[in-house]
């Protein structure tokens, strides 16, 4: 025992010389290896910066010195740290002769730097040199770091190099040659216009490598215009043709795959090439055909030309016999067991359904299957899939199930996406405005604050609006079924501003329209609404602007107002708040309340946020005001065209008007100065040549001339000097003079403030909506699954279980939020919630609820939590959780250590054994695999299992221990998937 | 185009960092954490594939395969297929492990240039550029031939292997 362990620290010690570097750099590896937080790794990193800084600018280091150093710094800026003192010692060594240094220096500074850092120019120079070089290694680390660091503006000093290596005779910089001209295509297409002929001709070339690579630019350029391509389709049909006949060397094989990967970039430039052209796509199937017959769908590369040759064929003008064949590898990938292939499966039926729509209902078993699967990935594929079939008649089922993955999930980012994709399903397939009005209010429930707000202005429209067919009776039945739900709602903690506003506004509109609900309920609760989101200002405005028209209403209908004192504090807590917006809001109220009925009913009519309001643009009804100012003696306004010293405005304003148009920042660059002959002219002497009032280009010496001139125009008013004004009117010159005729205008729009901001804004016309209600007789299919497949593909037989499962998921939303409002932000608590959703839940949903809810549940950034949480899911809830990972560890690591073949290590893989995390993993580990004996626990211990030499894998094994770096394994048999 | 290539361990410890499109350092840290987070709370048996568009902004993929210790990641964009990818990611281990002769962890650690040598072999500007494994180990071995030659000071042999078949 005691030998082995120091032979291994001996192997330890020989081995810095093996690794070349030195033993600061392990020191620095095992201690980083060694850090059992993050803190700590900081703080062992930040002194490793500290010495490298002090060491790395000390004077005559041996180069060698240099190139470790150089390496450390990359090695701390993978770890997410600042190293950017040292970047100029990297570029510095892009200059060395040496093969060596040159290639780490480049390395170093295409990891370092991006193209519009400032010590690129310091290499450019390098870079030129270096592509002229002989040594064809010096070209390859150049042609790397040229696509890397060369940005637009110094393409040109390297575009003549670069295209001569076109023609080396290696392939290897052909290849790399032709990659970097693809990026110079994507970084300024116009740079390199001239050069596709050459991509064509190397299509032609010799090695096979360089025609593939050659492939990646004609794909982008094909993908921009595919027109001038079209002759090639012919020769990327025999190159295809060729790869597919194993006409390319053996070298290309992968396993037993002729070159694949070329055989799928060719087919995605058929795919495009072919789309929608009939001519074109006949070429093809013979060769898209007999690719379908050929490939190995047993190998996982076989399978993914078979995809690329499903896309392509979902792309090119239909071929009956060829969509036969996707459909048949679709089933087969759908019926795998591999994850992987059910994922591409998914992905390839949601681009043949567009062709033929038929082929999805054989699937839909497999679909549903996907769409329960724990997979994350799997299910949102699949609601792609869904989203892409919803019609009117499956799209009830198709949204609810969006919207409990919704409910289900923390994730905001797709949360957002997975809310606008229900608003556009329900909206553009509800079957019914009520439908549509519960499916909203559940979106905005769950995911307010992620949908757009354009959404909720559609949705009070639409409330508003109703079917719009002539039923009232159907429109205000609709509101007040909004009303209630709304009413029922609101008492629910935490609810997103947005769904607020819509509650407000759609509360001060029809709360009291039925007379079913007093305006003391109603106001009690708005105000209750405006105190709980005390903090949320348009809500408060939203809330006030409600009272005030409920007050309205029950004024003009003749009822006396009495206020609520809670109303009465509100108001005058308002009245005197720091947002002017809400002050006038509450003046406003106030004014209303003490006017008689007839002008309240003027001002506020009932239900008519959706008429139009006129607005008289001449602001005729001032016109005896303005006359009466007149007779006493005010000014004539005069319109700005005609006022005096800048008569040629509008002149300027024609010339260059789209610049007038938009009064913002300017983004664009300035122009290069000029020739300073030409801008060193006094304004004086340019004076009357009126041609170069036109010029539109603002060069910096002129601008300065402009702002000196300012005095004598405003002075003088003299029509020369008018030449350079075109910068300084626009600066100075506009507010001044229309400032008289704005605050009259604001002034009477502020009166209909309260009203129409809320209409202009809801303006936004909603989209023709189907209302589909031909309800099919259900059929009776007893197992869940194919209830639900019959809703999704076969439409007719979900109608009676929707209401149902609405009212329950109701019950269950509001249990959900008692249960977090007991205790909220206990993490251990709504777990517990969604413990109790679970419950609520019909048993097939179980799994697939659960599992995502119990690992998202924690959105801190510790990965050690989320493996505890990979420990057993089940468990999480339960707070004494940890405790019992605590007592089962014990024997398992025990039982490690007897399990441990060599019993001279176990020693050292004590030392790493105490570190937290580690040993949640050991545990589950061990729990998870059946075969403890070999589990030592360290990464290398598989080599027992599989090298062909043992020897050097147990030195090698005992070294890893020494450097203490990562030892914990999942799969013992390291690699073993690799080749099997 | 892929965008990115990484490897990192199960601890969530970053062991190589490719990016093709340009992020800043303090941003690398953060992915890497995100990733780390994203792939350690995955299930073992469900697909290598991740919609990483919430971390890499839209129109991006992410594929990635487990060895042993470490995870293999890719991030790409949808122009890429993803089973090939993930080939890819195999084709990227295979070299290594031709290279470095049953390649750990500790070999990606210590031999940071010759994995970038190989990485740059094989995907080139973020697009793939030679995807067979023996072409590229021919490459490599033949640039570390090279380097070896053409250069002053004491070579030290690059990979594990080399200093045990002394």
């Amino acid at each position: 025992m005691e030998q082995l362990k120091t032979i291994g620290r001996e192997l330890a010690m020989g081995s810095q010389g093996g690794f070349g570097q030195s033993k600061e750099f392990l020191e620095l590896v095992k201690s980083i290896g060694e850090a059992r937080s993050k803190a700590e790794e900081d703080r062992i990193v930040l002194h490793e910066i500290e010495t490298l800084k002090r060491r790395i600018s000390e004077p005559d280091i041996p180069k060698r010195k240099m190139k470790e150093f150089i390496i450390r710094l990359v090695y701390i800026e993978m770890l997410g740290h600042d190293a950017s003192f040292g970047y100029i010692h990297a570029v510095k060594m892009t200059h060395d002769d040496t093969l060596l240094l040159k290639r780490t220096g480049y390395l170093a500074v295409t990891l370092f730097l991006n193209d519009d850092h400032d010590l690129i120019i310091l290499i450019v120079n390098t870079i030129q040199k270096d592509l002229k070089s002989d040594n064809y290694l010096i070209v390859c680390a150049a042609l790397n770091a040229v696509c890397r660091l060369i940005n637009d503006e110094t393409i040109p000093a390297v575009l003549p190099q670069v295209v001569d290596l076109l023609g080396h005779q290696k392939e290897a910089v052909r290849k790399k040659a032709i990659m970097a001209l693809h990026r110079f295509y994507h970084k300024s297409p116009s740079s390199v216009s001239h050069l596709f002929s050459n991509f064509r001709k190397r299509l032609c070339d010799n090695d096979p490598g360089v025609m593939g690579a050659t492939l990646c630019p004609l794909f982008d350029l094909i993908t921009v215009d595919v027109n001038s391509y079209k002759d090639l389709v012919v020769s990327f049909v025999s190159i295809l043709k060729q790869v597919a006949e194993r006409r390319l060397p053996k070298g290309y094989d992968y396993h037993q795959m002729p070159a694949p990967f070329i055989q799928i970039r060719l087919l995605k430039i058929l795919a495009l090439l072919g789309s929608g052209d009939k001519l074109a796509s006949e070429k093809m199937y013979t060769v898209v055909g007999d690719i379908f017959k050929k490939c190995d769908s047993t190998s996982n590369i076989g399978n993914a030309v078979l995809y690329e040759c499903i896309c392509c064929v979902s792309s090119i003008y239909p071929n009956p016999k060829l969509l036969e064949a996707a459909a048949d590898v679709i089933s087969r990938f759908l019926k795998s067991d591999s994850h992987n292939l059910k994922y591409m499966g998914i992905d390839a039926l949601g681009r043949l359904i567009k062709i033929s729509p038929e082929i999805a209902e054989q699937h839909q078993l497999a679909v549903i299957d996907c769409l329960e699967d724990p997979d994350d990935t799997l299910k949102r594929k699949t609601f792609e899939l869904l989203y892409k079939m919803t019609k009117s008649s499956n799209v009830e089922v198709i949204v609810d199930r969006m919207i409990d993955y919704m409910i289900s999930i923390n994730d905001n980012h797709y949360k957002t996406y997975i809310a606008s994709r229900c608003v556009e399903l329900a909206e553009q397939f509800a079957p019914s405005n009520h439908w549509f009005i519960q499916t909203m209010n559940k979106v905005f429930e769950h995911a307010g604050d992620l949908v757009n707000i354009k959404v909720a202005h559609n949705l009070m429209r639409l409330i508003a609006e109703g079917f719009g067919e002539d039923d009232d009776a159907a429109d205000s039945q609709l509101r007040s079924s909004a009303v209630e739900s709304y009413l029922r709602i609101i008492g629910e903690p935490k609810l997103p501003s947005v769904f607020l506003q819509v509650i407000c506004w759609v509360f001060g509109e029809y709360g009291t329209a039925d007379g079913k609900y007093s305006a003391s309920y109603i106001t009690g609760k708005l105000c209750d609404v405006a105190e709980a989101y005390s903090s949320d200002e348009t809500v408060k405005a939203y809330a006030v602007t409600a009272l005030m028209k409920i007050y309205a209403f029950e004024i003009a209908s003749g009822r006396k107002v009495d206020m609520l004192p809670e109303c009465q504090s509100l108001v005058e807590e308002l009245s005197a708040s720091h947002s002017t917006d809400l002050q006038q809001r509450a003046y406003e109220l106030q004014a209303v309340v003490s006017l008689d009925a007839h002008a309240v009913e003027s001002i506020m009519p009932l239900d008519a946020s959706c008429e139009d309001i006129e607005i008289d643009k001449n602001l005729s009804f001032l016109n005896s005001y303005v006359q009466q100012s007149l007779e006493n003696g005010a000014q004539p306004y005069i319109p700005e065209s005609q006022r005096s010293g800048v008569l040629d405005i509008s002149n300027f304003r024609s010339q260059d008007q789209p610049e007038a148009s938009m009064h913002g920042l300017r983004f664009e660059a300035y122009e290069l100065p000029k020739a300073p002959a030409t801008s060193r002219i006094p304004p004086a002497s340019v004076a009357p040549s009126t041609e170069l009032v036109p010029v539109p280009e603002p060069s910096y010496s002129r601008e300065t001339h402009q702002v000196a001139s300012v005095p004598s125009i405003s002075d003088a008013g003299s029509t020369e000097l008018r030449l350079r004004l075109d910068g300084v009117q626009r600066k100075w010159g506009k507010p001044t003079y229309s400032s008289p005729t704005s605050s009259t205008s604001n002034a009477s729009q502020s009166t209909s403030n309260g009203v129409t901001q809320v209409d202009s804004a809801a303006n936004v016309n909603s989209k023709a909506r189907h209302t589909h209600d031909s309800r099919k007789p259900q059929a009776e299919i007893t197992p869940e699954k194919q209830k639900l497949a019959a809703s999704l593909f076969g439409g007719p037989s979900k109608t009676e279980k929707r209401p149902t499962s609405a009212s329950h998921k109701v019950a269950k939303a509001s249990s959900h939020a008692a249960e977090k409002s007991q205790a909220p932000k206990a993490a251990v608590v709504s777990n517990q919630a969604t413990l109790e959703k679970i419950n609520h839940q019909p048993p097939p949903d179980l799994l697939d609820l659960g599992e995502p809810t119990v690992t998202n549940s924690a959105p801190s950034v510790d990965p050690f939590k989320q493996l505890e949480g990979l420990l057993d899911p089940t468990q999480v809830t339960s707070t004494v959780n940890h405790g019992a990972v605590g007592a089962t560890e014990a024997p398992d690591i025990m039982a490690l250590y007897v399990g441990t073949p060599v019993g001279g290590q176990s020693s050292s893989a004590e030392n790493s054994l105490p570190s937290n995390s580690y040993d949640v993993n050991l545990t589950s580990e061990l729990s998870n695999l059946t075969s403890g004996t070999t589990n030592a626990g360290a990464t290398l211990s598989t080599q027992f299992t599989k090298g062909p030499n043992p020897k050097d894998a147990l030195e090698k094994d005992a070294l890893v221990r020494q450097m203490g770096v990562t030892p914990s394994s999942q799969n013992p048999n390291l690699f073993s998937d690799l080749l099997g | 185009m892929i965008r990115s290539v990484m490897v990192m361990n199960t601890q969530g410890k970053p062991r190589l960092a490719k990016f093709y499109d340009f992020q800043g350092f303090v941003l690398v840290s953060l992915l890497n954490v995100d990733c780390d987070t994203v792939l350690c709370s995955r299930a073992e048996n469900v697909s290598n594939f991740l919609d990483a568009a919430s971390i890499f902004g839209p129109d991006s993929s992410l594929v990635y395969k487990h060895y042993a210790t470490l995870y293999f990641v890719l991030v790409f964009d949808s122009s890429e297929n993803e089973l090939a990818m993930l080939d890819l990611i195999q084709v990227f281990v295979e070299t290594l492990d031709k290279c470095f002769k049953n390649v750990c962890e500790l070999d990606i650690v210590f031999n940071y240039s010759k994995i970038h040598t190989i990485l740059d072999e094989m995907i080139f500007g973020g697009q793939v550029l030679e995807t067979s494994s023996t072409e590229l180990v021919k490459a490599v071995e033949e640039i570390s031939r090279l380097e070896s030659a053409s250069n002053s000071i004491t070579l030290v042999p690059k990979s594990v292997s080399g200093w045990r078949n002394r």
